[in-house]
């Protein structure tokens, strides 16, 4: 069945947050594929379940929810939500960190949406080499088909190195090599693949690898997390956006001397929290982006 | 009488060789043994002095860290049960911060420390 959606529509839903055009993204389908059909889908990032510190989030237990209900209260539904690393915040303690993983999926097994894909973030998977995650959440790279376009996500943090290694880069060669250079491809990532701000680990260390073997394709955008702000930079033809994140905001990069989250604004509360909608829009061949904040958020509890 | 002389002239100047030209002669490699912990560089700040070569000897004592010193473009990976070394002269003055890249836990963010090379 094609529940398309049309712009306004797409308008409608994202009447809460603000809405990016990205012009001139265009991209042609390919029938083989699979189904045609204009559709969005969300994605969630950083929501760092576990994080107890009232200072940053007086309100970490229930921010989640909040995005939950609010995805959930959408009158139309995406296709999917990704949610791209950070599901769940850092611990030395392996029963720990796999009762955060648990917890994490049963609340988002709340979700209407049962089509949910998952990334590890580096506070998930890195002090244990992504073995609790895995268990959980099964293979940290992958792709898939939807629609016509292909996604590919791509792990950037179970190696505390933050690089993608060798392995994987052979896969995602092999991955492409069975794609028309014109084909709409959408990378997923936790962390950035350009080199953001160094002295923040914010980079891939091998991302220009991927790069290097995303270049010869004319239709690629790439979404990631990580940095819990938007940002959005192109490298060549690939258009980057960074995804608010769900628990803290982090500050702009290089903006202070250490890294740290910014604390809590009683006056905003939930401010520099949210989620994002990619609209992708098969009749005038874009992508649109939705930027969602949880201040927005009134009506579900 | 004049060869003696001669071998005594020599091993003399081969004696005041290093009072003589102690501008010109290298000094030795200064080693410094830094140690890397969750969540804290030990010591973690180092002072070193211009032109004199050093090696800075790494070990962690937990879980895999880094040394990320991007203004003398210094890095390495700081592996448990393994020393890490990296051998470089610094060439100019100024404070240099450091900080591990690789992801180690909460306190990642504030491990951090600074190299500063005086004349």
């Amino acid at each position: 069945m094609d529940r398309g959606i049309d712009r306004r529509t797409f308008l409608r839903l994202s009447g809460a947050g603000s809405l990016v055009l990205v012009s001139g993204l265009t991209f042609r389908v390919r029938p083989a594929l699979g189904e045609q059909g204009d559709f969005f889908f969300v994605q969630i990032s950083d929501t760092h379940w576990g994080f107890n510190n009232p200072q940053i989030n007086p309100e970490s237990a229930v921010t989640l929810k909040k995005e939950i209900a609010f995805v959930n209260s959408m009158s139309t539904q995406p296709d999917f939500i990704i949610f791209t690393g950070d599901l769940t915040h850092d611990t030395e303690n392996d029963a720990e960190r796999r009762k955060r993983l648990k917890e994490f999926r049963e609340i988002v097994g709340g979700l209407k949406v049962k089509n949910l894909k998952f990334m590890p973030g580096e506070h998930d998977a890195a002090l244990d080499g992504g073995e609790a995650y895995r268990e959980f959440f099964g293979d940290a790279h992958y792709s898939f088909d939807h629609k016509g376009i292909h996604f590919i996500a791509l792990n950037n943090t179970t190696d505390p190195r933050a690089i993608i290694g060798d392995m994987q880069l052979e896969w995602l060669a092999s991955d492409l090599q069975k794609l028309d250079k014109h084909a709409p491809i959408v990378v997923f990532t936790h962390r950035p693949l350009f080199e953001l701000y160094s002295e923040w680990q914010w980079y891939t260390r091998d991302g220009s690898k991927v790069i290097d073997l995303l270049t010869p394709f004319r239709n690629v955008i790439a979404f990631y997390g990580h940095i819990h702000q938007e940002n959005h930079q192109t490298t060549g033809r690939i258009a980057h956006h960074a995804c608010k994140g769900s628990m803290y905001p982090l500050p702009a990069p290089g903006s202070q001397p250490v890294l740290a989250p910014v604390p809590w604004d009683a006056q905003k509360p939930f401010k520099g929290l949210g989620f994002r909608g990619v609209k992708a829009d098969i009749k005038t061949a874009k992508y649109e982006l939705a930027e969602f904040s949880v201040t927005d958020v009134k009506e579900v509890k | 009488m004049k060869r003696r002389l001669l071998l005594c002239a020599i091993c003399t100047m081969l004696a005041l060789f290093p009072v003589l030209f102690s501008g010109t002669v290298a000094t030795a490699q200064e080693l410094i043994k830094v140690l890397a912990k969750q969540f804290e560089f030990n010591p973690s700040e180092i002072t070193l002095k211009k032109g004199v070569p050093v090696v800075l000897e790494f070990t962690s004592a937990d879980r895999l860290h880094g040394f990320d010193c991007p203004g003398l473009k210094i890095r390495t990976d700081i592996e448990p049960g393994k020393v890490n070394r990296v051998e470089f002269t610094p060439t100019q003055v100024g404070m240099f911060p450091f900080h591990c890249d690789n992801f180690c836990g909460s306190g990642h963010g504030k491990m951090q420390g600074k190299i500063i090379v005086t004349e």
